[in-house]
């Protein structure tokens, strides 16, 4: 292998992780400054941190976009894990192609129009915008990605261990539960998480369909900036990132060790 | 007394006429759109036997086996077991249990987990649950593993859980679908014993599915041979072998030569038949496809043919021709001899001795010789 380190390599090297990492490293850096002036230098501090927490606009709407994000991302599990099931088990009814064609769309369509749409529904059938109207479209929004992920697990799924459980008694309600769930739990979690992921950080249709009282954080955020940039947004925007820097870190490790734990379990059955 | 094969077993209930068959399909037909995978097949299985359905991949047999299971219900036709028509009756509540191909064990679930899950669901008390896992495992000789994982065990292993698991419910008849399929070669000769000593022990019905010839008549009471979606015969390894009843069984079971010719001499024992170049074969008991003048195919097996540099003197069927190929495999001998109207014949010699008295090599003139009992005649 190559281990010398040509110039052109470590160009490249540097400018892509330049390009991806630059803004979060000055966003991160400010959060700890000093200086109330978001681009000038004024030396270490944490109080930004400390007057984050006594900011009641900000917590509300991370409690709120908290709250949205957990039921959201249930909802949406339940539907997306049942929208797979279908698509992948029964593969011969009448319009299945029309069928997942719609469940995927919202993939691809533009936020922009899933928000405007879900707006002039909820003003057509009277509903008060709010914490509900949020909750139904990031629903809305992140069904399809559980489905996506929970469908690339079923398509694996070896269907002969529910055949194996139903030929040893078990009827087909128990065989979901005691048989195919447990199976596909890990990408059912997965799903979760994604869409969790995507309702936390939705700008788009959440300011389309919320209304007064269901502010979530990146629409306060964004609101804040408006008026101008102040540390104590870094400061959010830093623990934000570490959250989720933390989360994937946490699945990657569990992920990797369990893989390896295969790999020695498999010598050692290899060996006898 | 002469009889086919070396086998004789006491068990044959398929001669006797009073013999109450266990599973039976009724003019079976199945098909998955326009595509017939079983056609109009009627089968009887007997209590206590083990029943292989042997046939290529697509001929059908596990689409049969399934029908069985229940996973799959006949188009037309029906299916009884112990005398109870089985349409309409869910795979959970069939007295049946399967062992799967892919073994299917439950990846979340532990060794004893996996043997113990068709124990409760039939809501077996605790203790009862333990005893017959306990039980199961020594069966397999598995005791030390309980605690594993299906991922923490080597392939032959899991067979032994899936089998395990498969018993555990003490089925009135287990279907096996290609169960030494993934084992090496070397594991499967000895997991067939160990199956056939778990029929004896347990007294179940087996039936099992297998595209391996050689493991169907190691195992099995009885064959059926299957080919698109039909059955071509069904019979032990023993007739299959020696008395095959159409040139595909003959073909499709062993190696075989076959001579085309017709009837020319029909008397009560014996039947001459001469092929295209005049060459003459008489054979014994010609059955029922050597009417006279009717056009056949003599058939017999390479073992039969005895290859000679001489003509025997004793020879009732001799024909010349020249080494074209042999083969020494070490145990057997086998060679091509290419006859003198252009026909080669497999003929295979048991090397019973360490030296050979007479030699054959490559372009050598040798004769092939037969007995007249030593094949069969079929049908064109």
């Amino acid at each position: 292998m190559n281990t010398t380190w040509s110039r052109f390599n470590v160009t490249s090297i540097v400018l892509g992780f330049a390009f991806l990492y630059l803004p979060i490293v000055l966003l991160i850096v400010f959060s700890f400054n000093e200086s109330k002036l978001v681009t000038v230098w004024g030396g270490f501090s944490t109080k930004w941190y400390v007057s984050l927490f006594h900011n009641q606009g900000l917590m509300d709407a991370t409690w709120v976009t908290a709250r949205v994000g957990v039921i959201s991302a249930t909802v949406a599990t339940v539907l997306g894990t049942l929208a797979a099931l279908t698509l992948t088990r029964y593969t011969r009814f009448n319009g299945r192609v029309l069928f997942s064609g719609m469940v995927f769309a919202p993939l691809v369509m533009p936020e922009v129009i899933t928000g405007l749409s879900l707006l002039l529904l909820f003003v057509a059938v009277g509903l008060d915008r709010g914490f509900f109207t949020v909750t139904l479209a990031h629903i809305t929004l992140t069904m399809c990605f559980v489905a996506v992920v929970v469908q690339s697990r079923l398509v694996s799924f070896d269907r002969s261990l529910e055949e194996a459980a139903m030929d040893l008694g078990a009827t087909p309600a128990k065989t979901f539960f005691q048989i195919t769930l447990p199976v596909i739990l890990p990408a059912i979690v997965s799903g979760w998480m994604l869409a969790f992921t995507l309702s936390l950080d939705d700008l788009v249709i959440a300011s389309f369909t919320s209304g007064p009282g269901a502010t979530t954080l990146p629409m306060k955020i964004y609101s804040q900036v408006r008026l101008g940039v102040t540390p104590e947004i870094n400061a959010a925007c830093t623990i934000l990132i570490a959250v989720v820097a933390v989360g994937v870190i946490i699945a990657s490790i569990a992920n990797k060790r369990r893989e390896v734990q295969r790999q020695l379990d498999e010598q050692a059955a290899q060996r006898g | 007394m002469k009889s086919l094969g070396s086998i004789r077993r006491d068990f044959a209930p398929w001669n006797d006429p009073n013999a109450k068959p266990y599973i039976q399909f009724d003019n079976v037909t199945k098909k998955f759109g326009d595509f017939t995978a079983v056609n109009n097949l009627s089968l009887t299985i007997f209590e206590r036997e083990f029943f292989a359905l042997l046939g290529a991949s697509g001929c059908g047999k596990s689409t049969l086996l399934r029908m069985l299971a229940g996973f799959e219900e006949p188009t037309a036709g029906r299916i009884l077991l112990d005398g109870q028509d089985l349409r309409g009756i869910p795979p959970y509540r069939r007295p049946v249990n399967m062992m799967f191909q892919s073994y299917a064990l439950f990846p979340h679930m532990t060794v004893e987990n996996n043997i113990a899950f068709g124990l409760k669901q039939e809501g077996m008390p605790k203790p009862d649950i333990e005893k017959r896992v306990a039980e199961m495992l020594k069966l397999v000789k598995l005791e030390q593993f309980a605690k594993r994982k299906p991922h923490q065990l080597s392939g032959g292993q899991r067979q032994r859980v899936a089998l395990a698991r498969s018993v555990a419910k003490r089925p009135k008849v287990l279907l096996l679908d290609e169960p030494l399929g993934a084992l090496d070669k070397k594991l499967r000769e000895e997991t067939q014993f160990e199956l056939m000593d778990l029929q004896q022990e347990l007294g179940l019905t087996f039936v099992v599915v297998t595209h391996d010839q050689e493991e169907a008549m190691t195992m099995a009471d009885r064959i059926a041979i299957m080919d698109k979606g039909e059955v071509m015969q069904v019979a032990t390894p023993a007739e299959v072998y020696e008395a095959p009843a159409s040139r595909f069984v003959a073909h499709f079971v062993g190696n075989v030569n076959m001579f085309e010719g017709k009837v020319a001499e029909r008397s009560a024992n014996t039947t001459r038949i001469t092929g295209p170049s005049g060459a003459q074969i008489v054979v014994e008991n010609g059955g029922a496809a050597a009417a006279a003048n009717a056009d056949i195919v003599f058939a017999i097996r390479p073992e039969k043919i005895k290859v000679s540099s001489k003509k025997p003197a004793d020879a009732v069927n001799a024909l010349e021709g020249e080494v074209y190929d042999v083969a020494y495999l070490g145990d057997m001998t086998v060679y091509h001899i290419r006859l003198d109207d252009g026909q080669i014949v497999r003929a295979s010699a048991l090397n019973a001795a360490r030296v050979t008295e007479d030699p054959l090599t490559w372009n050598d003139r040798a004769w092939v010789s037969f007995r007249p009992d030593a094949g069969v005649v079929l049908a064109r």
